[in-house]
């Protein structure tokens, strides 16, 4: 297989890890004003994604760094086009990483409620606006030769706002689920209910999602030339209707494994659809950026996939073993004697 | 103002703003985890109050370090396009490497450091501050051979229009890299050494928990004197690196107009860039220049057209001003080991380790003037000017609108962030158990 293909699959797994994981810590963020009503009940929540939410967020700076090393014209141009979304969502990042950090150290009820809504904001945008990015990538952004002449409104258009609104509640529900596993009973309970209520939302926006696939992006042609790739979007749909039935059935650790599979399955299903593109060009395919025309040498592809080979691996081993340590019910006495 | 100019703001804001916080998260990791080994060691409950006590000032620093650098790996897309697209088979690797090899490390470790007091074991637990620390150290190794690169690019062929890595090998031993890397991270080290007696100092002036602080203030003073001598020592080197590999630089450090052989260095010296010469020189040692460049003969900036120097005044005040807050440190880190026994009557030493908690920082950010207004014009040294390296989709009012939000946010994140470093180091370690 060639280097650029490894790497494409690569660059499609680093995402979809991303959001398996930092998505549940965007769901917890949104959920986190709804469905606590005390400073304990707050902290359970923190403490929920507390331990993890910063090793998560690496996969994305680690695709940011797959995309500068494997595919450096396409990094070039991706974040310079998408100058002030990508600005939002940084922004939005570093205001939730701080807010989780200094909520902990608020003394006054004015403080508390600047990092609540910091952390409320800071998980709210990205979750939307990856989504509307990637609704966008999926459509093509307006580029040819001689630049990009899309702006931030551009790409708030009806598909980028559904994928937006698909993120957003996909998120939710994977966040609520995530909370109701982790925080005493009481608001596991309102965490769940949460989540099960947001599972028809997300399902409307993925049938939505399904349908105006077809009608605004060309994503379906791959499908149609190799029939048997469909089984990676059928395979998503099953995921999701899993994660609905196990949430009537209110088993939620299972709920929550094929939320996490269906938004592995939801990057994959896109990515194969703009294969061989890293970012079409709605201009004219021409103008594209493709894994091939915008790679790095083989040189560098081989080098990287070596140290992807030995590191990869012994990161998920030991951020497994992470999730292993914190994945326990927290108890209220734990949340009161604590002072980190 | 052009997208270039403002790009190179916004920059040097972001990447400054990012290095108050980085420094002491390299050195204060290590010293946390010496701490808490040192407590499983004895079993002595003051060292395990001092891994909480700085752990928690770390904790504190850590939070806008870690959010502020993303920025910058961001925005060498968004505002210097021109230059990720023509560097990128090189430069890339090593940011994607530091995020996989060092950056999960350091971020998964330090959530289970934070959080896992009572869920892992206590040789476990001290494991994890140490996986800390030697991620964030490793981390600075893979950010400074990207920056090393760029310095003095090596391992490359210009094909494609744009350049590409032939030699893996040659780039991560590039000797600029890891002579940066070394001095840089043993800045940061310095830094924590003098956080740890500043802080200390404080509470001694206060005759608070002398015992407890003057325990740190011997880990700390200890700390600071062998990474002042050490970050002094490998400076040396890497100025005789950078005569030999960016002439433009070192005659911009030491403003050397005219090429001389065994040249002088003056004590005393003011530039005067616009008639290419300097208004002052005065207290000259004779030869020392080219000794401490490893040189014979030291190119002066006129062989060099006007187009291709670095900005001479900063880059000199800098270096100097660097080089002098280096001797400083050494000397204060001694005085207070000479005097270590009777040191909590000292006011005077104590109140001057109070004040100099800034200076570490400040000669860090002189050193990355130097190294970075130094080498200007070029983005990557003899390869790519930095003008024509920025992102050309890009508007001067968009970069001049995040750089007003870069400015406004960080500005008020840091100085909360201060405002809770200090509260906290005030308010001292939690009372010993009864």
């Amino acid at each position: 297989m060639q280097f650029q293909i490894i790497w494409f699959i690569l660059w499609g797994l680093l995402w979809a890890v991303y959001f398996a994981l930092d998505g549940f810590d965007f769901g917890a963020g949104i959920l986190y004003p709804f469905i606590t009503k005390n400073e304990l009940e707050k902290k359970a929540v923190i403490h929920a994604i507390g331990p993890l939410w910063n090793g998560n967020e690496v996969w994305l700076v680690t695709a940011g760094g797959a995309t500068f090393a494997a595919f450096p014209t396409t990094y070039a141009y991706m974040f310079s086009y998408l100058y002030t979304p990508l600005l939002i969502i940084l922004f939005a990042l570093i205001l939730r990483g701080v807010a989780i950090e200094f909520k902990a150290k608020a003394v006054t009820e004015m403080q508390k409620k600047l990092w609540d809504t910091g952390i409320f904001l800071g998980s709210l945008i990205p979750a939307l606006l990856f989504g509307v990015a990637f609704g966008n990538i999926f459509m093509g952004l307006k580029f040819d030769a001689s630049g990009y002449y899309g702006t931030l409104f551009s790409l708030l258009n009806p598909y980028g706002l559904i994928v937006g609104l698909l993120f957003l509640f996909t998120f939710i529900v994977h966040g609520g689920l995530w909370v109701s596993l982790r925080v005493p009973n009481n608001l596991a309970d309102k965490a769940y209910s949460k989540a099960k209520n947001f599972w028809y939302l997300q399902a409307i926006c993925a049938v939505l999602f399904l349908v105006l696939t077809a009608k605004y992006t060309n994503l379906y042609e791959n499908f149609l030339k190799l029939p048997y790739w469909f089984a990676v979007p059928v395979f998503a749909v099953l995921c999701l209707l899993l994660t609905g039935f196990y949430l009537l059935k209110n088993k939620r650790g299972k709920a929550f494994i094929f939320s996490a599979l269906f938004i592995i399955c939801l990057v994959f299903s896109g990515i194969i659809g703009l294969y061989p593109n890293l970012i079409p060009s709605s201009i004219d395919p021409k103008y594209s950026f493709t894994i091939f025309n915008s790679s790095s040498s083989l040189y560098t592809l081989k080098v990287m996939t070596i140290v992807v080979i030995i590191f990869v691996p012994i990161v998920l081993f030991y951020q497994a073993w992470a999730y292993k340590t914190f994945m326990y019910k927290i108890t209220e006495k734990e949340l009161k004697e604590e002072g980190y | 103002m052009d997208t270039v100019l403002l790009s190179r703001i916004q920059f040097a804001v972001t990447a400054a703003f990012h290095f108050i916080f980085v420094p002491l998260t390299l050195g204060l990791s290590v010293l946390i985890a010496y701490m808490e080994s040192k407590y499983l060691a004895t079993g002595d409950k003051d060292y395990l109050r001092m891994t909480k006590f700085w752990g928690r000032l770390f904790i504190i620093n850590f939070a806008l370090g870690v959010v502020t650098g993303i920025t910058l790996e961001f925005q060498f897309g968004m505002n210097w396009a021109e230059y990720s697209r023509y560097v990128g088979d090189i430069f890339g690797s090593p940011l994607a490497i530091e995020a996989t090899v060092a950056f999960f490390l350091e971020s998964t470790f330090l959530g289970v450091w934070i959080f896992g007091w009572n869920r892992i074991s206590p040789k476990l637990h001290a494991l994890s501050i140490w996986l800390v620390a030697l991620a964030t150290n490793i981390s600075a190794l893979w950010i400074l051979i990207a920056n090393g690169w760029m310095q003095h690019p090596v391992g490359y062929v210009i094909n494609n229009a744009r350049a590409e890595m032939v030699d893996f090998w040659s780039v991560v031993t590039n000797p600029y890299g890891l002579l940066k890397f070394a001095h840089t991270v043993l800045s940061g080290w310095v830094v924590a050494g003098f956080f740890v007696l500043g802080v200390s100092a404080y509470h001694l002036i206060r005759k608070n928990e002398i015992e407890f602080f003057k325990k740190s203030i011997k880990i700390g003073a200890v700390f600071a004197l062998l990474s002042s001598i050490l970050v002094a020592g490998v400076g040396d080197f890497h100025a005789k690196e950078v005569s030999h590999t960016q002439p433009t630089k070192l005659a911009a450090m030491e403003s050397l107009w005219e090429t001389k052989k065994d040249a002088p260095m003056y004590l005393l010296l003011i530039p005067d860039p616009a008639n290419e010469r300097n208004s002052v020189e005065a207290l000259g040692i004779p030869s020392m220049l080219s000794i401490l460049a490893g040189q014979k003969e030291i190119k002066g900036l006129k062989e060099f057209p006007p187009t291709e120097r670095p900005p001479v005044t900063p880059t000199f005040l800098s270096f100097r001003l660097m080089v002098g807050l280096g001797f400083v440190f050494i000397l204060l880190s001694l005085w207070v080991l000479v005097k270590f026994k009777t040191l909590e009557n000292r006011r005077i030493l104590l109140r001057l380790l109070l004040w100099s908690i800034p200076l570490p920082y400040i000669a860090a950010q002189l050193g990355w003037i130097v190294a970075e207004v130094g080498r200007q014009p070029w983005i990557v040294y003899g390869l790519l000017k930095t003008a024509d390296a920025v992102s050309k989709a890009v508007e001067p009012s968009q970069v001049l609108s995040s750089l007003i939000v870069f400015t406004l946010f960080y500005g008020a994140l840091g100085i909360i962030d201060i405002y809770l470093l200090a509260k906290y180091a005030r308010k001292g370690p939690e009372p010993k158990e009864v």
